[in-house]
Formats: structure tokens, C-alpha cells, sequence
């Protein structure tokens, strides 16, 4: 009898710390989880102000322009549709006009998002996927692969995300 | 010449692993001693040819081969030689095949120094590791072969990727493999007591120093990893809940809980199955992680070769291996006999309670990490989770871990004392609770749990060290008692309050990032800005030339009080060869906290922006994980972790928890 109690106790303890974890992470999902959309999406959804999400596609040439102290504004596009998008702090050093970009920020108005991380990758043959998956649907896309050459385990991106840290 | 033997001594290899992956297991199962004793000039042999493999490698990278695919696209001729080694693994062919050298390593060591194991379990482990060894062979010889030649030789390599070009790319990457590459070894343990059908605390015996081993370098190689990226990254961030390091955490913590259970096992005999279960979890895990990381599924801050062909040869090996070892698993864990009985409130009861949050916060990492992909496949919406997600989920089930983490190794084995233990952690919870309650005070509207966690840290630091002073002086003795019992103690019980003391550490690290100060701006040189307690001055940015890169350093002063402390230097590097350009951070320790600069765009006006921090305490958060690192060290140190040496180190008489000696004979006497 004891060794069943005992297993009992350890079976339910465990069933208690999986259902908390279970809530919590269910809790966490509904709540912490940022959408993906490309400007096209992006325009049609039409988020409302103060959503949380990441916007990829094309940084437009001459959009990027300087608007204050580190402060800078560019425009995401898929060539047919635009998201204006006003970041402050470093520009990730790959950053350029004409390619991927990833932002994540809050919507600020119909085709205005604030971005707090800016993401490029920094070689020039990769393109984040879902950039490169968003611009293949709408028939964007020439390139042959968007595989990577390089490869390495460690810490190998530029990338800029004031609010992490 | 030496490329193509090389190439030829990979393909033996394979060959070998093939033979190891046979004979030994076939020798065990119809305990047949010709047969098993196969295994130890196998995979010797295996080791051997795998090593040469990657050496013929290095050396093409050194010479700077450029007749090489895999050196054309990774080596400069300007590139200083300890680049061009690094360049070896800082490429996926290569990587991989750093992957299986440590694999053969683990295999070659066992092999070595395990003469003390029964030679059943040997040669069926060592089978197990031949399995694991030829998949991945075949997988370098088919789809990702470093020896490829090119038809057209260029005169010039096209360099290795300048942010790799980094000492942590010569450290990093050696030390994760180490990691977690080598649980595979306690998975060939795991899959090979399953086989024969032994499993008992000599089984964790024998598997405890490879499980340590294996934790130690992971634990290293996941610090290393940090702070690399948080050097070279530039936002100052040094974890960034990213796939690829959530992929390198699951092993890490299902490693953690393994290292835990073992001991129980180990000592009581008890909670094999489970043991068993997170032994082929915790390799499991390793695998899903080079997946994730190979196949390139998943969108990283890190960068990584992605081919979804490789990447469907991984999933074929991952499904296999996962598959195959579960199948065993269920077949034979049920003829397991149960173990040794313990009272909840216990040594096993509070490892049980480790065991028990580890592998829950172990999955909420799994599930963040893979629910973007499942969602995707399922319904075709693209999300991302980030770190609020896992800050929410890991956090609170983090909590009363770490709560008891100083609770744990006072208490008995098989029935503590709960309100003996208490009464021994009054001091360290109280002072804990007061360096809490103080800060609170002091940073009145400041974060709120950064002094809890700070309380916490202190907590679990004092809580390790009451520990060890307790067993050293567990009644007032005089010094030379004291001095007498402090060489009898067991070095796995320094190694434990080391660890959970360098726990602690990086917890109040950790904690302090809540104090940090961040600034961003265009800086203009000579006028100075204000960051926390001190004041940063560009004095001046000016053009130099590196080896194989041009930069602008833009010198500054640190001062305090207007007086300077400290100078930096951050840079922005531009690499000729790929025309990129890299931010160098500058960074300077003061204290235990870190003053940091990264650059960003030179403007018109002679002004440049920057972006700025002071971080209290931060570099605690790898000081930690050294301290950590150094308490599994120290345990492997002890004699009576050293295989077949089954002689158990002497133990002062009336320490506080009495470990019950083996209760088997161990097989290796």
C-alpha cells in the first residue's frame, strides 16, 4: 500500500506541475504570440492600431531617410503594396535599400507601424523566409534558392532590437 | 593528394561504424566475448580515421587549398591562421564533421577508459554509438562532403564571414559539440541497458561521469555562446529566446535533470525507468536541435546553411533514432523492476521536484520553439514567439526550483527532515529575504524583480555555502577537526555547492540587467553623455587599417566625476572581400558591470549614432556559468565517480546527510 501511495503522490504531483506548465504556456500563447505579415497582408487585414506584429519584404529605394536623433523612416514593400515604418536605434549593418528586412513593432496607423527590432540578415544571398515566402506569393520572387552558403554555429547575424535586452 | 585521402579515410570510417554498429550489439546479445570484444579496436579505429578526415581538412583550410569548394568558400589568404582553423567548423560541411569527430571521441573514450565497465554493456553502448556515428557519416558523404573539389581553382578564397571572424568561433562552437554531442553517449548507455536488459545503480555509475562530462562543456559552450553574441551582436542583448539557442537549452536543461536523476539511481536504485527515459530525451533533444539548426526551419538571429534536402535527411535520421529508441523504450521499460522507496520529503523527493520543473520548463521551451512551425503547417499563418512568451512560461516554473535548490542537498536520502533543514537555511533565507527587502527600499519605483531576484540569488548562493560550512563543522570542533573533515569530504559535494552556488551567481546577473541603462543617440565627438554613473565622450573617430578589413574607431573616454576611468573603442569594420560591414562593440568591465558602445551610421553633420549601456553586475551572468562549469569539473574530480574505481572515498562520520553506500556489488569489482 505504501509504495502504491507513493506512486500516486508522485504521478499526481507530476500531473500538477504539467498542468500548471500547460496552463501557463497556453496562457502565454493566446497572449505573447506575434502575427507575421507581409505589407499586402498587411493592408488587407488592417490591424488595428496598437497590434503587436513583424512586417517583412523589401526595404523600397529612396525610402530610407533620417527624421531625427538615430531615428530613421523607410518603407517595407512587396511592389505592390508599401508600409511606412519609423525605427529609432541602429540599423543593422546589412541594412540596405532594395533588400529583406524583418520589423517588429506596433501598428501606428493604416499603413504605419513603429518598429522596435529591425532584422537583416547580413548575407546578401539569404532572405529571412518569410520575407522570401511573402514575396513568392505574390509572384515577387526570381531567385532560384534562398539557401544560405554560410553556415556556423554561433552568433552570426546583424540585427538591432532596442527594447531586448 | 592528402584531400582525397581524406575524403577516402571518411569513407572508412563509415565502413567501420558500419562493423561497430553490428558485431558488438550482435556479441552482446548472444554474449559471445570474440564478438564483443570487437568494439574497442572498432571504434578506436573509427576515431582514428574521423580525426585524420579532419585533420586533412584543416590542413587544406590552413594551406589555404583553393582546388576546395568548402575552402574557396570559407578561407581568405589574408585571413590570420587561427581564423583559417576556426573557418574549419565555421561552415556547415565542416561543422558537421566536428560533429561526428566528437561523436567517435565519445565513442573512442568509452572505449579507453572503460575498462572497469562490464564488457556487455561496453560493447553494446559502444554499438549503439556506431549506429548514431554511421547515419550521420552516410549523411556528410552524401549530401554535405567537405572534400568537394572544384573543376576551375580561383586565385582567391571569398573569406570567411566577417562576424565570424572572432576568437569565439575558435572556442564556441568545440565546447557546444563537446555538449551536446556528447549525451549521445549516455544515450548509447541508455539504449544499450535497455538491450541487455541491466539496469542498476552501477548502470549510473558508470553513466554519472559521461552525463557530467557532457554537462560541463554544454554549460561552457552555451556561456561562450552568449557572450559572444552579446559582443559581437551589438544590441547588448545576451539571450535572445532565438530557435537556435532554445535548441542548445532543451538538452541543457533535460541534461540538468538527468544529472540529478542519475544520482538518485545511482544511490537508491530508484526511479530507473525515468532515468532511462530522459537519457534518450536528453540526446533526443540534441538531435532536434541540430535539425533546427541545419535545416534552417525556423528563422534565427544566428545564421545557419539551410537545405531543405539536408534537412530532410536529418529529419529521416532524427525520426529513426527518436522512433527506434522509444520503441525499445516501451518494450523493455516495463520489465524494469521498481527501485528503492522514499519518503516525499526527502534528498529523492526534492530531485524528484528538480526533475519535475526542469522537464516542465524544458517542454514550454519545445513547445515555443515548434509551435510557430506546427501553426504554420497546420492552418499556414506565420507567427513568431518570442521572449515574452518564454518569460511568462520559464520564469514561473523556474521559481520553485530555484527555490529549493538550497533545500536539496540538506536534506537526508529516504526521509529528510524538512524543519531540520529549515532551521540550517534560516540565516541564508533571512539574509536573502533582507537584501530583497533593502533594495526594494533603496530603488523605490524601479523594476520590482530585479531585488527579487537579487534576494534570491543571495539566497542560493549562502544557501550553498551553509551547506558545505554544516558538513565541515556540523558542531563547534576545533580548526584541526574542521581541517580533517574538509579533506574526507567528498569533491562531488564541493562540486555540487559550487554549481548551485554559480547558479546563484548568474541569477543575480540576470537580475541586475533590470537596473541596466540604455541610451541612444547621434553623438556628437567632444560633448558628453550622460549613462548611469558615468559620463561617455567620443574625443575623436578615426580611420585604421586591420589585416584583412578597414575601420573607424570612434575612441571614447569613460568618465566618472570627471575623471577618466576607463577607454573604449568601438568600431565599424568594413571587410574588402565581401564589401560588408560589421559594428565592433566597445566594451569595457568596470566592477562587475559593463559599460557598452555599438555604432551605427556616420551622418553629414560630423555626428554619429550610437547606442550606449551600463549593465551592473553583467558580467556575473557568465561568471556564473564558469563557477557552474567548475562545480562539475570538481565533481568528476572525485574518486568515486572514476570508473572502476569502485573503492568509496572515506566520509566523516555523522555528516548531515548520510549517503547510504551502494546497496550492489558493483560489476566492475
Amino acid at each position: 500500500m505504501r509504495r502504491k501511495s507513493r506512486r500516486l503522490l508522485l504521478i499526481s504531483s507530476a500531473l500538477a506541475v504539467a498542468g500548471f506548465a500547460a496552463g501557463l504556456t497556453l496562457f502565454a500563447l493566446r497572449d505573447s504570440v506575434v502575427f507575421f505579415y507581409g505589407p499586402t497582408e498587411f493592408a488587407e487585414k488592417a490591424p488595428a492600431p496598437g497590434t503587436r506584429l513583424r512586417i517583412g519584404g523589401l526595404v523600397a529605394r529612396g525610402s530610407l531617410a533620417h527624421v531625427g536623433d538615430a531615428t530613421v523612416e523607410f518603407a517595407v514593400t512587396d511592389n505592390s503594396r508599401d508600409v511606412r515604418v519609423r525605427y529609432t536605434g541602429l540599423l543593422p549593418d546589412l541594412f540596405r535599400e532594395g533588400q529583406g528586412v524583418v520589423a517588429e513593432g506596433v501598428v501606428s496607423g493604416p499603413d504605419r507601424f513603429i518598429a522596435d527590432s529591425v532584422l537583416a540578415k547580413h548575407d546578401e544571398t539569404y532572405m529571412p523566409r518569410e520575407v522570401a515566402d511573402a514575396l513568392k506569393q505574390r509572384g515577387e520572387w526570381q531567385r532560384e534558392s534562398a539557401s544560405a552558403s554560410v553556415a556556423s554555429p554561433g552568433p552570426a547575424a546583424v540585427a538591432a532590437a532596442p527594447t531586448l535586452r | 593528394m592528402i584531400v582525397e585521402t581524406g575524403h577516402f579515410a571518411l569513407v572508412l570510417a563509415l565502413a567501420l561504424a558500419l562493423v561497430q554498429s553490428v558485431l558488438p550489439l550482435w556479441g552482446s546479445v548472444r554474449r559471445d566475448p570474440t564478438l564483443m570484444g570487437t568494439a574497442v579496436p572498432v571504434s578506436l579505429g573509427q576515431l582514428a580515421l574521423v580525426a585524420y578526415a579532419f585533420a586533412c581538412l584543416a590542413e587544406a583550410h590552413v594551406a589555404a587549398d583553393f582546388s576546395l569548394r568548402n575552402v574557396v568558400e570559407n578561407t581568405h589568404s589574408t585571413q590570420p591562421l587561427v581564423y583559417k582553423i576556426a573557418g574549419v567548423w565555421g561552415n556547415h560541411e565542416g561543422s558537421m564533421l566536428l560533429w561526428v569527430l566528437i561523436l567517435a571521441l565519445f565513442g573512442g573514450l568509452v572505449a579507453l577508459f572503460g575498462p572497469g565497465i562490464p564488457i556487455v554493456l561496453r560493447a553494446a553502448t559502444l554499438g549503439v554509438q556506431g549506429w548514431i556515428a554511421s547515419a550521420f557519416l552516410l549523411f556528410i558523404l552524401l549530401t554535405s562532403d567537405p572534400f568537394a573539389r572544384v573543376v576551375d581553382p580561383p586565385m582567391e578564397g571569398q573569406d570567411l564571414n566577417p562576424i565570424l571572424q572572432d576568437i569565439g568561433l575558435a572556442i564556441h562552437p568545440p565546447l557546444l559539440y563537446l555538449g551536446y554531442v556528447g549525451f549521445s553517449i549516455v544515450f548509447s548507455f541508455a539504449a544499450a541497458a535497455l538491450i541487455t536488459g541491466r539496469v542498476d545503480a552501477g548502470w549510473a555509475r558508470f553513466v554519472r561521469p559521461w552525463a557530467l562530462l557532457a554537462w560541463t562543456f554544454l554549460t561552457l559552450g552555451i556561456a561562450m555562446g552568449s557572450y559572444w553574441a552579446y559582443y559581437t551582436l551589438g544590441w547588448g542583448g545576451f539571450w535572445f529566446w532565438d530557435p537556435v539557442e532554445n535548441a542548445s537549452l532543451m538538452p541543457w536543461l533535460a541534461g540538468t535533470a538527468l544529472l540529478h536523476c542519475t544520482s538518485v539511481m545511482e544511490k537508491r536504485e530508484a526511479l530507473k525507468v525515468w532515468t532511462i527515459f530522459l537519457a534518450i530525451v536528453t540526446f533526443s533533444l540534441s538531435l532536434l536541435g541540430t535539425f533546427l539548426v541545419r535545416s534552417g526551419v525556423l528563422t534565427s538571429v544566428h545564421s545557419f546553411a539551410s537545405d531543405p534536402t539536408r534537412g530532410t535527411f536529418i529529419l529521416l535520421i532524427l525520426a529513426v533514432f527518436i522512433g527506434g529508441s522509444f520503441a525499445l523504450y516501451a518494450w523493455r521499460a516495463p520489465m524494469l523492476r521498481a527501485g528503492g522507496l522514499f519518503a516525499p520529503v526527502s534528498r529523492e523527493g526534492a530531485l524528484v521536484w528538480n526533475n519535475l520543473f526542469l522537464s516542465a520548463a524544458c517542454a514550454t521551451v519545445l513547445v515555443g520553439t515548434l509551435y510557430p512551425l506546427a501553426l504554420e503547417a497546420l492552418t499556414g499563418q506565420k507567427i513568431s514567439v518570442g521572449a515574452p512568451f518564454f518569460n511568462l512560461t520559464f520564469g514561473p516554473l523556474l521559481v520553485p526550483l530555484l527555490l529549493v535548490v538550497p533545500v536539496g542537498p540538506s536534506l537526508a536520502w529516504k526521509r529528510g527532515d524538512l524543519l531540520g533543514a529549515a532551521q540550517r537555511l534560516t540565516a541564508a533565507a533571512g539574509i536573502g529575504l533582507l537584501v530583497a527587502v533593502v533594495l526594494l527600499a533603496v530603488t523605490r519605483g524601479g523594476p520590482v524583480l530585479a531585488p527579487l531576484g537579487a534576494g534570491l540569488a543571495v539566497y542560493i548562493v549562502l544557501g550553498a555555502a551553509t551547506d558545505v560550512a554544516l558538513r565541515l563543522r556540523p558542531r563547534p570542533m576545533p580548526v584541526r577537526a574542521v581541517l580533517e573533515r574538509a579533506r574526507g569530504l567528498p569533491r562531488s559535494a564541493y562540486g555540487t555547492a559550487l554549481a548551485h552556488a554559480g547558479l546563484g551567481v548568474t541569477l543575480l546577473g540576470l537580475a541586475a540587467t533590470g537596473w541596466g541603462v540604455e541610451r541612444i543617440a547621434a553623438v556628437t565627438p567632444g560633448q558628453p553623455v550622460e549613462l548611469g554613473p558615468y559620463d561617455l565622450v567620443v574625443t575623436g573617430l578615426q580611420p585604421r587599417i586591420g589585416p584583412n578589413y578597414a575601420e573607424t574607431v570612434a575612441e571614447t573616454e569613460v568618465r566618472r566625476g570627471g575623471r577618466v576611468v576607463a577607454r573604449i573603442a568601438p568600431a565599424k569594420r568594413v571587410f574588402a572581400a565581401r564589401r560588408q560591414t560589421v559594428a565592433e562593440a566597445g566594451i569595457v568591465t568596470l566592477g562587475l558591470g559593463q559599460v557598452y558602445v555599438s555604432l551605427g551610421d556616420q551622418h553629414a553633420d560630423g555626428t554619429i549614432d550610437a547606442r550606449m549601456f551600463w549593465k551592473p553586475l553583467v558580467s556575473l551572468i557568465w561568471c556564473g556559468a564558469l563557477v557552474m562549469a567548475l562545480g562539475g569539473l570538481l565533481s568528476l574530480s572525485d574518486r568515486r565517480l572514476r570508473i572502476g574505481l569502485a573503492v568509496r572515498g572515506s566520509r566523516p562520520a555523522g555528516s548531515p546527510p548520510p549517503a547510504r553506500p551502494p546497496v550492489l556489488p558493483s560489476p566492475a569489482e
